[in-house]
Order: structure tokens, then C-alpha cells, then sequence
């Protein structure tokens, strides 16, 4: 076994419940490439919602909560509130986050409260079975959209930036270096940071949705299908964007606002 | 748990206020919330105290993620606790099931009002009592407090915080819009209650706060000792479920709380939680002819219920009834052993509550050799002691 794998994975947690092909151990790997790479590993807590992706910090050498569907940020808030100077992961799916959970990243983001938020978006429900998601493309049949998805997707980097999310990016699992390097990058940040992994499932997504089921031409596809983001430069029709979109140090986070509020009223120094 | 010096005052608070205080006595360092009728002054309360007492106070976007957030900062190490009602109540139901399975201490205060729905915003009600019991899906054990009076609200809510982390689960404080907002002179703490440590663990799950190195998984599946998941194995997870009831079930001696008046003699129990102890003990003291010092004199003759306007003057004789009271302050796990002992030598029960009669169910099925009489009142007015005492009067009058 690899060396960093053996010092942040329970063994005794092994095997994982991801099934072949998966991409989550891919995001597993870049997140404990990236808290090694910081040494913050004892700082750090993790908190997950339900899905497959949320299974990601459960075998982690850590503090984890893995939580209810939808509801992982809004327990992180709580989790950082309690101990301001800890660093708090969140991991999550396209479901957990834009659908039942999105009032909490909208308000999250809104806050621009200091939580690294690793959204693995595989555009779909994978641990039910195959039903289509928030980010499911137009037209994929699913099991729950048998005549091809008609609900435009929703665009999780788009959607946080507007509301003022201070970090944002978005990666995906044939990208495993940017990954860890964008992860890090939020782990450092002091801010909202939302990184966007498009992650394969091969199993329940497959053919339908991404035309193909070979895991590893999935990824060669992700090379395809995306663009290096540059700020200035033109985006490129009908290609994803990649990148890293937003990087502000100089937004006020959450609860530097709240202490210099509670200073200026003399509630505490 | 920091110790200071414990000195006591007398203040006249609001329900609400009194909870708020309570709370901070008890070392609540968190509060997460979303305003709510009747609960709101609680929250408003917080959103100053908490900072000041050097907490932390956020007003989350809606009731689920309150109870997330609380649960959260448990982990993070702060004693946290929020405040609702009705419908906020209701969304907070699967955080609860999630306290329980990961075995979270924290306390949730329910100022109930009239349901269902958006209901009756501004009218008290006890139609709670079973949701606070079995609200969240799945079996699990809880303990829910009700208070009768701003005392209590205060009591019960430093009380509240010790039985959670007492038995690591929630706790409930289950009011009501009638204490929520009266007003009454109480004797409150200043500084933090010392805690002690539980010497013996009550808890299956993980129990280590965050970020002491102990690596802690909390898990919302069935889990087991160190935190993996056993959801999937059906043995494991029928053990577990027992445990995590039976941890509350078995320990009801130490957790169990009833107060008895004119007990002693009685022929007529009432059995009431809640603000509807209120009228039934003044019901009591009528029919035993005991006056009531709290109330002013020319006021003596009018009963201490001014509730909306309604005043009655009781002219009926009662004196022949011989009525005591059972006041059930912890009502879940329901104190089947005291309420028994208590009404050893009543022959009949009557049960006042502002709801369709459901706790009533309960009793009949501990009491199943009196006659328990439910005396359910939905609406929003609780009950008057002079409905009471004719309820008993006409049901003794049956008997006879």
C-alpha cells in the first residue's frame, strides 16, 4: 500500500464501499495529498452528507462527521463556529449539495464562511441506483428521466461565485495533480472555497449520461470536454471550463466579520 | 468545565428568558437557531448573551441546519443547544434521529403552539408530547422535561444539559406558549454550573470531542464502537438499536422526576405536565381550601387565571372532593414506577391536556386498574380549574 494512503486511512475500515472504476478514491488521494503536503493533518475535520462521495472522509485518519443528506455544511458551520482556528472539509455530491442541500451553500457561500467544500460531481444519484441529479446534462436518460433529462443543469462554480464564494474552482479526476494543488489551495484559503471534481461512475451513469462506461475513456474524455480557464481570455463553445475561476484573499471571511462587529461594539477585544 | 462562584438572585424573567438563562448557567456556549413564534425571544435573547458570555451565535437559514449546526458544535466541544416550535420542530426531526444514533449530547427546546401546520402561531398546546418522543423515523431512546412554570423553565433547562451529557443523547425541553411568555419572580445563578464528568459511559458510539487526537468517526449509519458502519449487517444492528434504547429505558430511576401535592389522602388524582399543572393545582388547592399567598387578595376569589380576558369565579363547593396532584416533569421516559407509587391509593385519574388526550394512552396503560378519565381540550385555552373540578365532581357523581 502506498505510504501516505497507509497513514491517513483506517485499514481497518478497508475495503471502501466504492465500486470499480469510481473516482472517489481519486479525491480521496488528492485531499490527503494535500494535508499532508500543509502537515495540518492533526487541524483538520472532515464532514460529509449521504451519497458516494461522502463516503470519501469515513476512512480518513481524522475527526470525521459523516452526517444526513444534504445537511454536511450546515453541521461544518456549526463544527468551525465551535473551533474557529481548525481547518474543516467538507465533502459532498451534485446531489447532497445542489439539491437537497443547496439552501446551506447558498448561505454558506453567501457568508463567505472560512470551509474547504470538495463537491465530486459525477452527474448522478449513483448510490440509489441511477436517477438524474441537479447537474445531470440535457437529454441523459436516467432511471428517473427515462425519456432524457429536461431540467436545465445547475452550475455549482456559477452559482457560489454570485453569491460570494471567495475561492472557486473546478477540476476533475483526470486532472489528480491540480486536484490536490486546488484542495491545498482551499485548505490555505481563508474563505468559502468550492472545488468542483467531475468524478466517473461508470456504473450508474455510464453510457447514458457520459456515453461511455470504460472508466478510463470517461477520464480521457474529461481531457476533452474541458478548457483550461484563463481570466480574460475567451471561453470555448460547447467545452467545460477548468481552473481555478475565483482566488480573493481580499474578501472579509465570516468570522473575522463577526469579531470585528463584536469589537466595534466593545463585545470583546 | 470552568467552577465560579455560585451566587443566586431573584429576578422576575419571562419563560423564555429564564431558558435563555438557564442555558448559559449550564454552560451553553453555541446557539443556533431560526425565529419562530412563540420561541422567538429565546434566539433574540442568545443572539446578544451568547457573544457576550463569549460563544458563538449564528442565525441559520432555517431549522434543519440549526440542528445540524448544534450537533456540529457539540463535536467541536461547545455544550450547544437551539429553540423552536411546531413546524420548526417538526423539520428538526431527522437531526434528532441523528443525535440519537451518534449519541450527541444536546438540548432542543420545543415552545410548543397549536398544530398542524403553520397552526396557531400564538396559541399554547401540548400536541407535541408524542413527537418529541417518537418524532425522528427509526427507535431510539430520549428524554423529554416539561416544565410548568419560569422556574422550571430555568431548572429544567440546566437539568437538560446534564442528563445529555449525562447519557451522551438529546434532550427536549418541551414548553409551551403558556410558560414560554408568562412572567414570574424566580431565583437564577450567576457565573457556570460546575460539571462533573459521568464516571460510568452510557454511550455505544465514539465519544471523543474533535481535535484531541483521538480520531473520532461519527456516524449516522448504525455504527459500531470505533464509528463503522454495521447498517448492513442486520445482527449487529438489532444489538445496536437495543443498546441506544435501553440506555434511557433502563436508567429511568435516575432520570425519572414527579411532583406530588395533597397526595397524601387523595381519592382523585390529577395527572398533568406541563402548564397545565398550573390550573390543576389551583384546582387542588380550591377544592382542599389551602389559599393561594401568590395571589392578591381582592384577586382571591377570581383564581390566578387571567388567560385572554377570561376570569371566572368559582362558587361550586368542592370541599368534599378530596383532589391531589401528580405533576409529571420528566415525561419521557415515562415514569411509569413513580406514577404508580403516587397513585397507590387513588381510585381514579383524571388527565388534563391540551392536545386530544394522548399522554392520557400512556397512563391508562400503567394505571390499567383505575379508572383514568383523559379530559382532552384542543384550541389553545388551557384548562380553567373550575372545568376541572366539575369534570371530577361529574364523574365522582357517577360513581356514586
Amino acid at each position: 500500500m502506498n505510504k501516505l494512503y497507509q497513514k491517513y486511512i483506517k485499514t481497518e475500515s478497508l475495503p471502501t464501499l466504492f465500486c470499480p472504476g469510481c473516482g472517489n478514491g481519486i479525491v480521496q488521494y488528492a485531499a490527503i495529498e494535500a494535508f499532508d503536503k500543509l502537515g495540518i493533518a492533526d487541524d483538520v475535520a472532515c464532514v460529509s452528507g449521504i451519497g458516494c462521495s461522502s463516503w470519501i472522509p469515513c476512512y480518513f485518519e481524522l475527526d470525521v462527521i459523516h452526517t444526513m443528506h444534504g445537511r454536511a455544511i450546515a453541521f461544518a458551520e456549526g463544527l468551525k463556529l465551535a473551533q474557529p482556528k481548525k481547518k474543516i472539509m467538507v465533502f459532498t455530491g451534485d446531489g447532497d449539495c445542489l439539491a437537497i442541500g443547496g439552501n446551506h451553500l447558498l448561505h454558506a457561500a453567501a457568508r463567505n464562511i472560512d470551509l474547504t467544500v470538495v463537491m465530486v460531481n459525477n452527474y448522478i444519484y449513483g448510490m440509489t441506483g441511477g436517477q438524474k441529479s441537479p447537474t445531470t446534462p440535457m437529454g441523459s436518460k436516467t432511471k428517473t428521466s427515462p425519456f432524457g433529462c429536461y431540467d436545465e443543469p445547475l452550475n455549482g462554480c456559477k452559482l457560489v461565485m454570485a453569491l460570494g464564494a471567495s475561492h472557486v474552482a473546478r477540476w476533475t479526476t483526470a486532472h489528480p495533480v491540480q486536484l490536490a494543488k486546488a484542495i491545498e489551495d482551499g485548505l490555505e484559503h481563508k474563505g468559502f472555497s468550492f472545488i468542483e471534481v467531475l468524478s466517473q461512475c461508470p456504473v450508474q451513469a455510464g453510457k447514458n449520461v457520459y456515453g461511455e462506461k470504460d472508466p478510463a475513456k470517461i477520464m480521457e474524455g474529461y481531457k476533452e470536454c474541458t478548457y483550461r480557464y484563463r481570466e480574460g481570455e475567451p471561453p470555448v463553445e460547447g467545452k467545460i471550463p477548468i481552473g481555478t475561476f475565483r482566488k480573493d484573499e481580499t474578501a472579509t471571511e465570516y468570522l473575522e466579520r463577526v469579531e470585528a462587529r463584536l469589537a466595534s461594539e466593545g463585545i470583546r477585544k | 468545565m470552568e467552577k465560579t462562584k455560585d451566587t443566586s438572585e431573584q429576578v422576575v424573567l419571562q419563560g423564555n428568558e429564564a431558558c435563555t438563562k438557564g442555558a448559559l448557567y449550564a454552560g451553553c456556549r453555541f446557539f443556533a437557531g431560526y425565529p419562530i413564534t412563540p420561541s422567538t425571544e429565546i434566539i433574540e435573547m442568545m443572539s446578544g448573551e451568547m457573544q457576550k458570555a463569549g460563544g458563538a451565535f449564528i442565525q441559520m437559514e432555517d431549522e434543519i441546519g440549526s440542528a445540524c449546526a448544534i450537533i456540529g458544535a457539540r463535536w467541536g466541544g461547545s455544550k450547544a443547544m437551539t429553540a423552536t416550535s411546531g413546524p420548526g420542530y417538526t423539520l428538526m426531526q431527522e437531526a434528532i434521529g441523528f443525535a440519537a444514533v451518534t449519541e450527541t449530547p444536546i438540548v432542543i427546546v420545543n415552545v410548543q403552539r397549536g398544530g398542524p401546520s403553520t397552526g396557531q402561531p400564538t396559541l399554547s398546546s401540548q400536541q407535541d408530547i408524542y413527537q418529541a418522543r417518537y418524532g425522528s423515523h427509526g427507535d431510539y431512546g430520549i428524554i423529554v422535561l416539561a416544565p410548568s412554570s419560569v422556574q422550571e423553565m430555568y431548572d429544567f433547562t440546566v437539568r437538560a444539559f446534564e442528563l445529555a451529557e449525562q447519557f451522551r443523547t438529546p434532550v427536549i425541553l418541551l414548553a409551551d406558549e403558556v410558560v414560554g411568555h408568562m412572567r414570574e419572580k424566580i431565583t437564577i445563578h450567576k457565573g457556570v454550573q460546575s460539571f462533573q464528568k459521568p464516571k460510568q459511559k452510557y454511550s455505544v458510539s465514539p465519544s471523543v470531542d474533535f481535535f484531541k487526537g483521538n480520531h473520532t468517526t461519527v456516524e449516522g449509519q448504525l455504527h459500531d464502537e470505533l464509528g463503522r458502519r454495521i447498517g448492513h449487517l442486520a445482527d449487529r444492528s438489532g444489538e445496536f438499536i437495543e443498546q441506544i434504547t435501553r440506555k434511557i429505558d433502563d436508567h429511568v430511576d435516575m432520570i425519572a422526576d414527579i411532583s406530588t401535592y395533597c397526595m397524601e389522602d387523595a381519592d382523585v388524582a390529577i395527572v398533568a405536565y406541563g402548564s397545565v399543572a398550573r390550573p390543576s393545582l389551583n384546582a387542588v388547592k380550591k377544592a382542599r381550601g389551602i389559599k393561594d399567598d401568590r395571589i392578591l387578595p381582592k384577586f382571591r376569589m377570581v383564581t390566578d387565571l387571567f388567560r385572554r380576558g377570561v376570569t371566572e369565579t368559582i362558587k361550586t363547593d368542592y370541599s368534599h372532593l378530596k383532589v391531589g396532584l401528580v405533576k409529571i416533569n420528566t415525561v419521557w421516559p415515562f415514569p411509569e414506577k413513580l406514577l404508580r407509587q403516587a397513585t397507590e391509593h387513588v381510585q381514579m385519574v383524571i388527565v388534563p391536556e391540551m392536545n386530544v388526550g394522548k399522554y392520557c394512552r400512556e397512563v391508562e396503560r400503567v394505571l390499567s386498574d383505575k379508572k383514568v378519565i383523559p379530559m382532552p381540550k384542543c384550541g389553545g385555552n388551557i384548562h380553567t380549574p373550575k372545568e376541572l373540578l366539575d369534570e371530577i365532581l361529574e364523574e365522582v357523581g357517577v360513581d356514586e
